[in-house]
Parts: C-alpha cells; sequence; structure tokens
C-alpha cells in the first residue's frame, strides 16, 4: 500500500495549475480529494510521475447562484455541498444526493470534480448531474470547454476530460420545480457505492408530467438517461398504471449491465426498473 | 472468597480508553527503534504454479536495498510453520516461510526485502521477477476431495487432510424410530476476521547477547515463543515475545505465521531491528479465514417433536496448509452439535480438504458459530415440516435445569443452565405471541415479515487442558509492592476485551484497594510468567479465576504478618475493605503496612519469606457452557429482496458479569460479527483462486448504520466451576446471532414455501427466492 515515487506540486491558482498541465499533463493526476486517486496510487494502479494538488486553489471551492445557473466548484465537497442552504433551495437534489455518498469522512475529502472526473459506474453524481442537464467546465492551455453531462461519461472509469485538462467547475440550470426531485440508490454493502442509483427531476403542471430527466447510474458501465421513461411520462398523468409501465423501461437505455459478486446483471435492470418507479412517484409527491 | 464488591458488578469504563481514544497506546508500528530496516514481501500472484526461477539481481541492486530473500536461502534454516493441533492420521504439508519450489495460495510469501525504509523496500519488491508456470487450481472443497480432482501436496496423493469423526449414540436405531428425518445441505462461507489493525512484527537481534526481542500483533505471546524459538533454534530463554497494545485479533492472531520466524532470522543475519507491518490488501489475503464448512445435516424425530438423532456430514475446507489450529476448529463443532437440546444419538463425519486458498483457523467463535447454525437452522426446518411454533419445538428439546451438569451425546457436561428462563425473558421482551399476529396481518396485506429465534449455547473458557493442544491453564501473580501498589502479570493477552478494567476490579475488591492502584500487566514474556493466552472466551473463567487463586494466596501471605504486626491470632483475624483487623485486641493495620513491612523486613516471623507475592496456574476441571436466546424481527422489500430489520433482541447468560459494560460491549460487536455473516460477509475466491474480495470496497464489514438498535438483557446462572461464578462472553453474539437472523428472513419468506437458503443472504438471493 505505498505508491511509487512522484513529484508533487500545490499550485494556488487555476492559471498556475493550467501552467503546471501543459508541462506535466502526460504524466501527470490531479489530486482533489484523493478518494479515488490515493488509493490506486496506494495500489499502484496509478503510477504518475507527478501529482497536481488542486487543493489549495481557492476559486474551484465557489458554490453560488448566478441568474438561472448554479455554480459549483470543482472542488467543493460532497458535504458542502450536503450542507448548503443555498442549493437546498434552488436545486435540493443536489444535497441529497450528496449526502448519500459513503460516509462522513468520504463525503469530507470527496469532491464533485473529482467524483465526476473518475467516472466510476458506480458513483452517485452522475446520475443527479444527467437528471439536471448539468455542464462540466474544463480549462486548459487551449482555454475553456464545456462539457454537457449527456456527453461528459464516455465508459467505465472514463470521461471527456483530456491529460491536459482541468475541470474547473460545474453548472446547474436552476430545476423549476427545485422540490420535484428525488436521489435514490441501492448501496452495495461494503463500499457503499451504488449499486443501482436513480436521480429524478420533475416539472408537474396540473397533475400532469410536462418535463422529466431521470439519470441512472451503477446498471451501466457508464451513467446514462433513462429517456424510454422519459419519453414514456412526458405530457402524461402519473397515475399508477403510467409510472409502472413507463419505468418498467429503466434498464432500456442501458448499453449493458454490469455484473459482479454483488449483484448480477439481470438483478442490477431489475433494480434501476423498481428504482425509476420510486423515484418517480417519490419526485412526483414532492411537487 | 469473601470480600466487599465495590467494583465487582459495576459499569466500570475501561481504564484502557483514555490513552487508546487520545492515541496514545504503542502498536508495533508505533515501537520504533534506532536502525530499524524494513520488509516488504513479494506474494505469489497464483493460486497454484511452479517456481521455475526467481531472479532478485535487480532487487539487490535497487537503492538502500540490504537484502533479498527467496526460499532457498531460509530451507534448512528456519523451521516450518507450526501446526499444534493432532488427529489420527492427522496430513501436515511442510509450511515454508517463504516458498519453495511451489506456489499454492494468492497471498503466499515468495520473497523478501529488506531496505532502509519501507518505500524502497516496496519499490524493490516490484524489480524480484519470477518465472512461474501455473498448475491446474482446486478451489472447491467437495471436489477436492474426490479422486480425479490435482492434487495439492503430491507427497500425500490426495488432497484429503483428515478424516473426523465424532459422536455417540445409536443413530441407526434414531432413524429407524423416527417419523420423520429433516436434512438440510448448509454452506458456512468463508469469512476473515478483519482486525482493525493489521498484523505486523518487529524484531530485534543481539548478537553478543545472542537474545532476541520479538514484537507481534498477537493473541499468545507466550505460545509464539515456544514455537519461533524452535523455528529458529534459539533457546527459548533468549527470545522475548511482546505482545504490545494489540488492535483486535478475532482469533487470527491466534496463530504462529511464516512472518514473525523470517523477521526474526532477518534480523539474526543483519543484526539490525526489522519491522513488517501487513497491509490490509495483505491481511485479507494472507491472514487465515474462518468458517468454511459445507455439509449436510439430518435430524431423526419423532411427530411430537422429540429429538432422536442427528448426523452431520461436512467438508471442512483447509485451504493451503494447516495454522495452528486449523484441523481443531472442525473439532469443536462436532462437540457443540447438540446445541441446547437432549439428542441421544450424534454423529458427525468431518473431511478435511486441501484447496488453493488461505488457510481456515479461529474466527470469533471457531468452529462453534457452524455447530450453532446448523442446528439453529434445522430446528426451524423441523418446525416448518411439523408444523409447529419454532419455540415450542425448542422448548420441548431443552434440558431441564435440575438436568444438569448435563451430558450430551458428543461427550462433553454442560456445566449449568436454565434455557426456559433466557428464552422467555426473551419472548416476554418481544412480545412473542403479539408478534406474531403481527405477522399475520401483515402477510395478509402482502407484507413479508419474519420472525427468528436462535437458543444457543456455547462452549467457553477452553479449556480443560486434556482438550487443548497446548494446555488450557492460565497463570497469574500478584504482587503488592513496598507502597502499597498492586502489579498483576497475567498470561492472558487482551487485545480489546478491556481485561486490563475487569482483573483489575476482582483484585481491587479482593484486597480492598482502590483500582487505581492495581496495574495489569500482559504481553511481555520477560516479565510475566509463562501464560496460554486469549482466545476462546477463556479470559475471565480462566485468567480471572487464576488471578483472584493468586489474590487469595496474597491475602492469606499477609494474614500472617499482620498477625505478627499485631500481636494477634491468625485465625482471629478478619480481612476488609483492605485492613486487617485483630480480635479482641481491636488493633488494624492496613494492607500497605503489611507491605511495607514484608519488603523493609526488620520485623517479620522467622518462618514468613519476605516480600508480598503470589502466583497462581489454574486449571479449570470443566469448560463453561454460556446460553442465551435472541430474537430478530425483520420485514424484507418486496420488490428487491432487501432485509430490514425492526427488532433485536438478546438474552445471554455469561453466568456472573464482572464488569456490565464490558459484556454489553462484547455481545453489540459479537452480535455485528454474526448479523454480518448472515447478511454481508463472504470471502470469494474466483475459480482461478484469484480472490475477489481482497479489499474492504468489497468485502462487507458491518458498519454501524448497517446495524439495528440492540435489546439486551441477561439472565444469571451460575457455574461452579470456576470460584468467581463466571462463563465467559467473548464470542456468545457472534454464536447466537447468525442463526436468529438467518431465520427471521427464511420465516419471512413463509409464504414463498421457501425452505433454506445459504449464508450470506443477500437481498439478490432473497429476491430469486421471491420470484422462483
Ligand atoms: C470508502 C469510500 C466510499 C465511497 N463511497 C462512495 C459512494 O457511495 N458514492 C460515490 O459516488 N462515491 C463514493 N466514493 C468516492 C468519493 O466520494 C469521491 O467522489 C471520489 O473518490 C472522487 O473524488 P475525489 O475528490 O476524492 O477525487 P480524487 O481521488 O482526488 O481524483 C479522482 C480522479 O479525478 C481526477 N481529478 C480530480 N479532480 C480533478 C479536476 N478538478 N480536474 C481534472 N481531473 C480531476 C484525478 O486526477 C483522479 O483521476 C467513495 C470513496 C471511498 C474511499
Amino acid at each position: 500500500m505505498i505508491p511509487n515515487n512522484f513529484e508533487y506540486f500545490a499550485p494556488t491558482s487555476i492559471d498556475e495549475a493550467v501552467k503546471l498541465l501543459e508541462k506535466h499533463g502526460d504524466d501527470c493526476k490531479i489530486l482533489s480529494g484523493g478518494h479515488s486517486l490515493i488509493p490506486a496510487l496506494k495500489l499502484r494502479l496509478a503510477a504518475p510521475a507527478v501529482v497536481l494538488d488542486i487543493g489549495r486553489i481557492k476559486e474551484l471551492k465557489q458554490i453560488k447562484i448566478d441568474g438561472n445557473t448554479i455554480r459549483i466548484g470543482a472542488n467543493a465537497t460532497h458535504s458542502e455541498i450536503a450542507n448548503s442552504a443555498e442549493l437546498k433551495q434552488h436545486c435540493p437534489l443536489l444535497g441529497e444526493t450528496a449526502a448519500q455518498i459513503g460516509d462522513q469522512q468520504v463525503r469530507n475529502r470527496g469532491t464533485l470534480g473529482g467524483s465526476l472526473t473518475h467516472a466510476d459506474p458506480a458513483a452517485d453524481w452522475p446520475a443527479a448531474m444527467l437528471a439536471l442537464n448539468a455542464e462540466i467546465v474544463v480549462r486548459s492551455g487551449k482555454g475553456e470547454r464545456v462539457i454537457k453531462a449527456a456527453d461528459f461519461f464516455v465508459d467505465i472509469m472514463t470521461s471527456a476530460v483530456q491529460p491536459h485538462e482541468i475541470v474547473t467547475e460545474i453548472r446547474v440550470p436552476k430545476p423549476a420545480q427545485p422540490n420535484a426531485a428525488v436521489y435514490l440508490k441501492v448501496p452495495q454493502s461494503a463500499s457503499g457505492y451504488a449499486v443501482v442509483g436513480v436521480a429524478a427531476q420533475l416539472k408537474i403542471n396540473n397533475g400532469q408530467c410536462e418535463d422529466v430527466s431521470i439519470g441512472v447510474t451503477g446498471l451501466a458501465p457508464k451513467a446514462f438517461r433513462a429517456k424510454s421513461v422519459e419519453d414514456a411520462l412526458r405530457g402524461k398523468a402519473l397515475d399508477e398504471g403510467t409510472v409502472s409501465a413507463a419505468t418498467a423501461k429503466a434498464d432500456a437505455d442501458a448499453s449493458d449491465a454490469m455484473e459482479d459478486i454483488h449483484a448480477s446483471g439481470d438483478y442490477r435492470r431489475h433494480l434501476a426498473r423498481v428504482y425509476a418507479k420510486r423515484a418517480v412517484q417519490t419526485a412526483a409527491s414532492r411537487a | 472468597m469473601s470480600f466487599l464488591a465495590k467494583y465487582i458488578g459495576q459499569k466500570v469504563k475501561r481504564t484502557e480508553d483514555p490513552r487508546l481514544i487520545q492515541g496514545l497506546g504503542h502498536y508495533v508500528d508505533d515501537i520504533k527503534l534506532a536502525d530499524t530496516l524494513h520488509v516488504a514481501i513479494l506474494r505469489s500472484p497464483y493460486a497454484h504454479a511452479k517456481i521455475n526461477s526467481i531472479n532478485v539481481e535487480g532487487a539487490k541492486q535497487a537503492p538502500g536495498v540490504m537484502a533479498v530473500y527467496t526460499g532457498n536461502d531460509v530451507e534448512g534454516k528456519v523451521g516450518y510453520v507450526p501446526c499444534a493441533a493432532a488427529l489420527p492420521e492427522l496430513k501436515v504439508p511442510k509450511y515454508p516461510v517463504l516458498a519453495q519450489g511451489k506456489v499454492i495460495f494468492v497471498g503466499q510469501p515468495v520473497a523478501a526485502v529488506v531496505a532502509t525504509d519501507k518505500y524502497k523496500a516496496r519499490d524493490a519488491v516490484d524489480l524480484i521477477e519470477v518465472d512461474y508456470d501455473p498448475l491446474d487450481v482446486v478451489t472447491d472443497p467437495e471436489r477436492a476431495a474426490k479422486p480425479d480432482c490435482p492434487v495439492i501436496h503430491e507427497e500425500f496423493g490426495t488432497n484429503v487432510a483428515f478424516v473426523h469423526s465424532a459422536g455417540t449414540g445409536d443413530l441407526e436405531a434414531a432413524f429407524k424410530q423416527a417419523d420423520k428425518i429433516v436434512s438440510q445441505r448448509l454452506n458456512h462461507p468463508r469469512l476473515a476476521p478483519i482486525a482493525l489493525e493489521t498484523r505486523g512484527v518487529l524484531a530485534q537481534y543481539f548478537p553478543g547477547e545472542q537474545q532476541m526481542n520479538l514484537w507481534s500483533s498477537t493473541q499468545i505471546p507466550h505460545l509464539m515463543r515456544t514455537q519461533v524459538a524452535i523455528m529458529l533454534g534459539i533457546p527459548e530463554n533468549k527470545l522475548r515475545v511482546v505482545a504490545p497494545e494489540v488492535g483486535g485479533g478475532f482469533g487470527s492472531k491466534l496463530n504462529v505465521y511464516a512472518e514473525e520466524a523470517l523477521l526474526g532470522w532477518i534480523s539474526m543475519q543483519l543484526h539490525k531491528p526489522v519491522k513488517w507491518i501487513e497491509t490490509r490488501r495483505e491481511n485479507m489475503a494472507a491472514t487465515i479465514h474462518g468458517r468454511a464448512q459445507v455439509g449436510t445435516v439430518d435430524v431423526a424425530v419423532k411427530n411430537d417433536g422429540t429429538l432422536l438423532g442427528l448426523k452431520y456430514n461436512v467438508t471442512a475446507d483447509v485451504g493451503a496448509y494447516h495454522q495452528l489450529l486449523t484441523p481443531a476448529i472442525p473439532t469443536l463443532t462436532g462437540l457443540m452439535l447438540s446445541g441446547a437440546y437432549k439428542i441421544p444419538a450424534i454423529s458427525m463425519t468431518c473431511t478435511g480438504v486441501f484447496t488453493n486458498k488461505m488457510s481456515t483457523d479461529a474466527y470469533r467463535g471457531a468452529g462453534r458459530p457452524e455447530a450453532t447454525y446448523l442446528i439453529e437452522r434445522i430446528m426451524d426446518r423441523i418446525a416448518q415440516e411439523l408444523k409447529m411454533d419454532p419455540v415450542e419445538l425448542r422448548r420441548k428439546n431443552f434440558p431441564q435445569p435440575s438436568e444438569f451438569p448435563f451430558g450430551t451425546a458428543t461427550g462433553l457436561f454442560y456445566d449449568s443452565g436454565d434455557y426456559d428462563k433466557a428464552l422467555n425473558k426473551a419472548l416476554e421482551i418481544v412480545d412473542y405471541k403479539k408478534l406474531r399476529e403481527e405477522q399475520k396481518a401483515a402477510r395478509a396485506q402482502g407484507r413479508l415479515m419474519g420472525i427468528g429465534v436462535s437458543t444457543y449455547v456455547e462452549i467457553c473458557a477452553i479449556g480443560p487442558s486434556a482438550a487443548t493442544p497446548a494446555g488450557g491453564w492460565e497463570s497469574a501473580t500478584v504482587r503488592v509492592e513496598p507502597t502499597g501498589k498492586v502489579t498483576v502479570l497475567t498470561g492472558i493477552s487482551p487485545h480489546g476485551q478491556g481485561e486490563e478494567t475487569s482483573f483489575a476490579q476482582i483484585v481491587a475488591d479482593m484486597l480492598g484497594v482502590d483500582l487505581n492502584d492495581v496495574l495489569v500487566i500482559h504481553g511481555d514474556t520477560s516479565i510475566v510468567q509463562y501464560g496460554i493466552g486469549t482466545f476462546g472466551s477463556r479470559g475471565i473463567a480462566i485468567g480471572g479465576t487464576a488471578i483472584a487463586m493468586a489474590t487469595e494466596k496474597v491475602v492469606a501471605k499477609a494474614r500472617k504478618l499482620a498477625a505478627h504486626m499485631i500481636g494477634a491470632d491468625e485465625e482471629g483475624i478478619t480481612f476488609e475493605n483492605g485492613k486487617f483487623v485483630g480480635s479482641p485486641t481491636d488493633k488494624a493495620v492496613t494492607l500497605q503496612e503489611v507491605a511495607l513491612s514484608a519488603h523493609v523486613a526488620h520485623n517479620i516471623p522467622t518462618d514468613f519469606e519476605p516480600g508480598l507475592v503470589a502466583t497462581h496456574f489454574f486449571e479449570p476441571k470443566n469448560f463453561t457452557f454460556p446460553f442465551g436466546t435472541h430474537i430478530c424481527v425483520v420485514e424484507l422489500d418486496k420488490d428487491t429482496g432487501d432485509v430490514k430489520i425492526l427488532r433485536y433482541v438478546a438474552v445471554d447468560d455469561c453466568g456472573k458479569q464482572i464488569n456490565p459494560l464490558l459484556v454489553a460491549g462484547q455481545v453489540h460487536g459479537g452480535i455485528a460479527q454474526g448479523l454480518a455473516q448472515a447478511l454481508y460477509e463472504e470471502v470469494v475466491y474466483d475459480e482461478n483462486g484469484q480472490l475477489l474480495t481482497g479489499e474492504l470496497m468489497d468485502y462487507a464489514v458491518p458498519k454501524a448504520h448497517q446495524l439495528p438498535r440492540y435489546e439486551c438483557d441477561h439472565t444469571e446462572t451460575p457455574t461452579d466451576v470456576n470460584p468467581l461464578g463466571v462463563k465467559g462472553v467473548g464470542e456468545a453474539g457472534t454464536i447466537g446471532s447468525t442463526p436468529a437472523i438467518a431465520n427471521a428472513v427464511i420465516d419471512a419468506l413463509g409464504p414463498f414455501g421457501v425452505q433454506h437458503i445459504d449464508l450470506p443472504l443477500r437481498p439478490e438471493k432473497l429476491w430469486r427466492a421471491m420470484n422462483n
């Protein structure tokens, strides 16, 4: 459990971090909360020559509401997000998701940017990011790039972030009906990660589902939008029959189902359907 | 023994805690010696492979590396890892401290790098090149016993390590008379003990004195001293083993591992202290596992529920080698097959087999959880078959209090018990009748509620020497220092149980001194007289008794001097609250005054040895048999199979409680582990012998949020096996809880006609059971 040797830098600004990335990017890893990177280093699954600790960059910690956009610094911790009164008011799904990650120690260290970049297929954030239509802002020597959540998760443990890039900010459009949302997960009994997790954000008007977006994590090699479910719900009254029929398609958009000692693919698919139904019903009941 | 109980029976807070909570304890890794070298171990990535060659040249050239050793270097120089258990015709393969010619489990030590710091040692491990030829792997224990299976230890021509039979009574007659025979195949998953502190060794050899200090995170410093001295060929009295603060063991440190002798030997080669601290990954792969039995139990019963006979045919997964007590563990299962019931005929046939996996050995409960789980599970199966209430079936077969000492068909004599009393108390706490009604109502609404009962009995205070491989007694020295402070040296080796507190409570009460004036020293073979150590829930019952008896000797000796000091007759002197009071003179001297006088020795009787110290080696005449009833109430999520524990009631009887706070702690921790065994834990190897649960992200140790609120109570049935009337409680929670939870979950699945599901009862299995 001892990492290989590496050089360590701790820049204090994004500009400085970008410069260091330009220089070392090919063999460099950014360190945020370290809850995924450090275990990987200790197990020597990752052996970068350089570790860039972004913990001292204050700009990366900000959480603010900017008109209709919620802006969260990449280095905001799960705890900071869970405890933010502003977020609770404007987008409770964020805090509800954050509060279900790991345990308190994990939430005190782990960050939104780190979690998204790591792209663990069982991580919780991807579901919420998809459901909220979030955008991820990255920077490099070439400038800034804004990536839609839907394009951000590429494959198992692979995000759209390139070696010379740093995630700076996550932008979340304020949901029209903040409370009509939920994140529900089945925690894996050892790690606490999601065997399956479903985030739903709804907009309901006169008992009709005006809009809905559902993110599913844990089931497939990458988190995905349950488009088939959304299509079957949009414009409909959310009665039991409609919701049941719609959420029966919760696994339809999964590229594949993961299998491991904790759950088979079939069971994961089943859980996605059960939890999608519960999520839609719960979110609707909160509207 | 008569004294004023000021501390005994009280919830005294652990005197260990202030230093531990503040991070001021000293574990092996906290002991820093100048010039220490650090060892990193290259371990086998294969479960079964021939080693063609090992190239260590690159590693030797690496910065900071002082030496690299392989199997060739230690061959003939370091003895084999010992197995102390004996069974007829037991096959004991030679277990080298570094693999020689072949590796037979993932994690087996292959080479050791010694460097100036642990980072350099670890880096150099990556530079060792080993050429392996993979061989066929055996992981399934039942397949291992089959003739066409590849053989792991060629010298034996078979993977069968032993066949052990136990039990008495006319089984044939029992099965003939039976109205029904209820059978069940059961699996006891392989579990990892997971002590919070991993293993660790620090060895320091003094070439001038030809002596060695060996610090190890162990439960048995003295037994280790004997074994490691033999392995290294050094005189036992020149080896000092120290178990400093030990962060949990659960049986995993009731062992002698390759690394202890290896580190000692390296220190002898390099004349420097050497240290190795196990990583968690190493701990998962190369520290013993527990349980791992698979078998079938058949029970002959009458239609009225009377048990007539029980047969258990089981395969025990030894793993690659025997560790210290590996073959002894299933023998404990055999002893406890009668459970809390009268069963006239019992027989067990256990086949122990080698597999390409880490060795199994003692894990909290060690053989008894297997027995308890199978008997408590089959009781529910019988109740199901006979359409009887599981509680009534149990009650019907209990031995009555008047029948104790109760002889079982497995050859034991249960010391004392009142099983009905504990059961009734637990039933009352949960309101069993009402619960069953609630269950009916819940079922009518389509909800899956289940109630599980386990009326366990276990075997503790291990044990009479005749029943153990290396002595079952325990030793104690009690010394009153010149200033009146009391020092206790115990052969017990506490590692989280809190016996520095409970032992001090006994001595403080018996001597009438303040608790803080008693210091309990343990774990250092150069300070403490030979002892056996901590395992088998023996601390209080055997170690505590040894201390009480030594204290009595001290009082007797002090009384003699007190009489002399007072000028009174010894017989007329009373000792109470730390004072010797003469009669009829009414003069008094304190214990402290007597202690000073005993040491100054200016005025002592001519036949009085100076000093105030006594030693006692206590040999128990029997085991003790704690018991109790655990009741669990669950509700399953129909859609997902998720288990929610609604209530958990534990009524335990461990005889007299010296410290109810410590008893509760043991029960709580034990239930946590037993519950995790029922619902979460399982060591999984794939068919290639690769460990799939090699870290805590995949191996589910229980966490606070997964545990219910415990409703604990107790009954107190004393034992006459020891003068304190104590039984032991270190493992009861683990033993009693697993079947209560399993029975509750399977009871919840009653509407689906489910008879049995193997542990762990993960949601997916339950969901499948509902949908089949
Ligand atoms: C015991 C445990 C339990 C956990 N349970 C859960 C759980 O239940 N659910 C869950 O979702 N997660 C869980 N996690 C994960 C944890 O919460 C973190 O989200 C995760 O480890 C990544 O975040 P981090 O800040 O620690 O990132 P790090 O480990 O520091 O980095 C992760 C990766 O992202 C890269 N990176 C980090 N920040 C940036 C950036 N700004 N720009 C570009 N690249 C970057 C790093 O180089 C690295 O490759 C758990 C972790 C542990 C240790």
